[in-house]
């Protein structure tokens, strides 16, 4: 599903790499958790993965592809086989939660149809039946994370990436949105997701990558969180 | 791709940015309507330079058997075919004489009635007897018309002789300067008018950067990203031409039929008809169009991310 090899990132201008020699691979129905502390390249290895980067040196495989030598014009494809949700939502405000959801969709050009079927279907499954015609701005920050996990779902990716999904939420929310994110990995999408919350991985216990200084320090199946921060 | 959804996505980034969008829309209408009105100017030009004007310099005009009443040199009667070898004999022997042409009476007719056929009223009032048979004469050094106006004015035989450049030729310099003027104006209203393209994409980029944002990381084609954004440029640059085609239109008939008149003020000219302004204004709706939609896709490449 995932595959590194030796991947060094050094961002431009810096002189310390984000990513230095990573090499590991994740396979089909994983769950992972990222942990390590800030500036350690959790994100920068996610957007490795969603080819909003590439490498310096060392291959990424994404879903058996090459990313260093995927084109630009066949990423888009590439991308709607992932999900994305991050820490701040990324929710469009002046459209409805249906809407939101919808528009991941409409944008890659799926017909009325499906979009009027699925949304509903995904909306139900996170677990925000009912709520469609809502906005975003009336919504709880766990509602709208779910929001954000329905519309990175509504496609029914292989591969579900989150950055820090829990990093604005309270404990109790975080434990929904874990749930939620639990049930979607038992549908067969691998989900790898970057975090702080010591918690959440030591309930959890599945397997845990640890980055240090932008190297690969630990590699745990059903693993803790394991240091202070 | 759905028609709707994106067209109502061209209408929210046009209002939103309602000021840069009619900046845009000005700045292409002005810059449009000048180079339709150059290109405009420059058919006037032509239609009014007669068959000969840019092929020779000097016309050596013929008695014909009308000229014995008005013109005292023709008072013997036409031009004999004596009279005409012998012109035509020394006309050779003049060094500064490169090149001759002789022109029936009936090929000045056909010339004139296609000269002034937008002018029907103008193109029947002469008929083929009014018109004279001339040698059209190129002269090695085109300022040397007097040698042949000295030798040749006052012959028998001959009517006239007629520098082609003397009559039209200021007019000429001054329009030809005037198109010339217009162009480097119009070259810069342009230049405007795509910077101001590039700065309302920049603007409409950036404030859509969130929608955009999502749109990449789901997997919209930058193609659909992108587009919208160039339709927008295209639409107000169709909306600028269309401006700039009702402009020429109406400046054509303010000038020529009604308004300034100088139709009517200046018969003796064949005034350009409706023929060229139409033809001009297919090429100024595709400039409209195409040059915003090309500065759009340009400043998307700097300031958008796909
Ligand atoms: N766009 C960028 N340009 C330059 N340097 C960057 C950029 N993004 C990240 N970095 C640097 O790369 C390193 C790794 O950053 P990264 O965002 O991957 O860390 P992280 O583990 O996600 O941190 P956090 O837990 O705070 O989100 C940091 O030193 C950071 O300063
Ligand atoms: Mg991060």
């Amino acid at each position: 599903m995932i595959r590194f090899d030796s991947v060094t990132k050094t961002y431009p201008k810096q002189n310390r790499p984000a990513l230095r020699d990573v090499s590991l691979e994740i396979e089909k129905g994983e769950f992972v958790f990222l942990v390590g502390s800030s500036g350690s390249g959790k994100s920068t290895f996610l957007r490795l993965i969603l080819r909003e980067e590439r490498t310096d040196t060392g291959l990424v495989h994404v879903l058996g592809k090459d990313l260093n030598r995927l084109s630009n014009w066949k990423v888009p494809q590439m991308r709607r086989q992932l999900g994305t949700v991050f820490q701040d939502f990324r929710l469009l405000p002046n459209k409805t939660v249906a809407e939101n959801v919808a528009f991941a969709l409409e944008v890659i050009g799926k017909p009325r149809g499906t979009i009027r079927k699925t949304v509903p279907e995904v909306l139900d499954l996170v677990g925000l039946a009912g709520k469609d015609d809502r906005m975003p701005g009336e919504l709880s920050g766990g509602e709208q994370q779910r929001v954000a996990i329905a519309r990175a779902f509504v496609n029914r990716p292989m591969l579900l990436i989150a950055d820090e999904p829990t990093g604005n939420l309270d404990p109790q929310t975080s434990v929904g949105i874990m749930r939620l994110l639990d049930r979607i990995n038992r549908t067969g999408t691998t989900v790898v997701m970057a975090t702080h919350d010591q918690n959440i991985v030591d309930q959890m216990r599945k397997r845990v990558i640890e980055l240090e200084k932008g190297r690969l320090v630990r590699d745990q199946s059903r693993g803790v969180y394991g240091y202070q921060h | 791709m759905r028609v709707q959804f994106v067209l109502s996505e061209i209408g929210v980034g046009l209002r939103r940015n309602l000021t840069m969008t009619l900046a845009v829309v000005i700045s292409v209408a002005l810059s449009l309507a000048l180079t339709g009105g150059a290109l405009l100017v420059n058919k006037q030009v032509d239609a009014m330079k007669g068959y000969w004007y840019d092929k020779v310099e000097v016309s050596v005009y013929l008695c014909n058997k009308n000229d014995a009443a008005t013109t005292p040199n023709c008072a013997k009667g036409p031009v004999t075919d004596d009279q005409k070898a012998e012109i035509l004999s020394d006309l050779k022997k003049l060094p500064v004489v490169k090149k001759i042409y002789y022109e029936t009476a009936e090929g000045a007719y056909k010339h004139y009635k296609e000269q002034f056929k937008s002018n029907k009223q103008l193109a029947d009032s002469i008929t083929p007897d009014q018109m004279e048979q001339s040698y059209q004469v190129k002269l090695k050094d085109p300022t040397k018309f007097a040698v042949v106006a000295s030798a040749f004015n006052g012959r028998p035989g001959v009517q006239s002789v007629e520098d082609q450049r003397k009559v039209l030729e200021n007019l000429f310099d001054l329009l030809n300067g005037l198109t010339k003027v217009a162009y480097v104006v119009l070259a810069f209203m342009l230049t405007v008018a795509m910077l101001l393209i590039i700065n309302t994409v920049r603007v409409s980029a950036f404030s859509r950067r969130r929608e955009t944002g999502i749109m990449r990381l789901v997997g919209a084609s930058s193609f659909y990203i992108q587009m919208p954004f160039i339709m927008e440029a295209a639409f107000a640059g169709l909306v600028g031409a269309g401006l700039a085609c009702v402009g020429l239109l109406g400046g054509r008939y303010f000038l020529i039929d009604a308004g300034l008149r100088l139709q009517d003020k200046i018969p003796l000219v064949s005034f350009i008809g409706w023929g060229p302004v139409v033809q001009v204004l297919p090429l100024v709706l595709l400039i409209g169009v195409v040059m915003p939609a090309i500065a759009a896709f340009i400043a998307l490449r700097r300031y958008l991310k796909v």
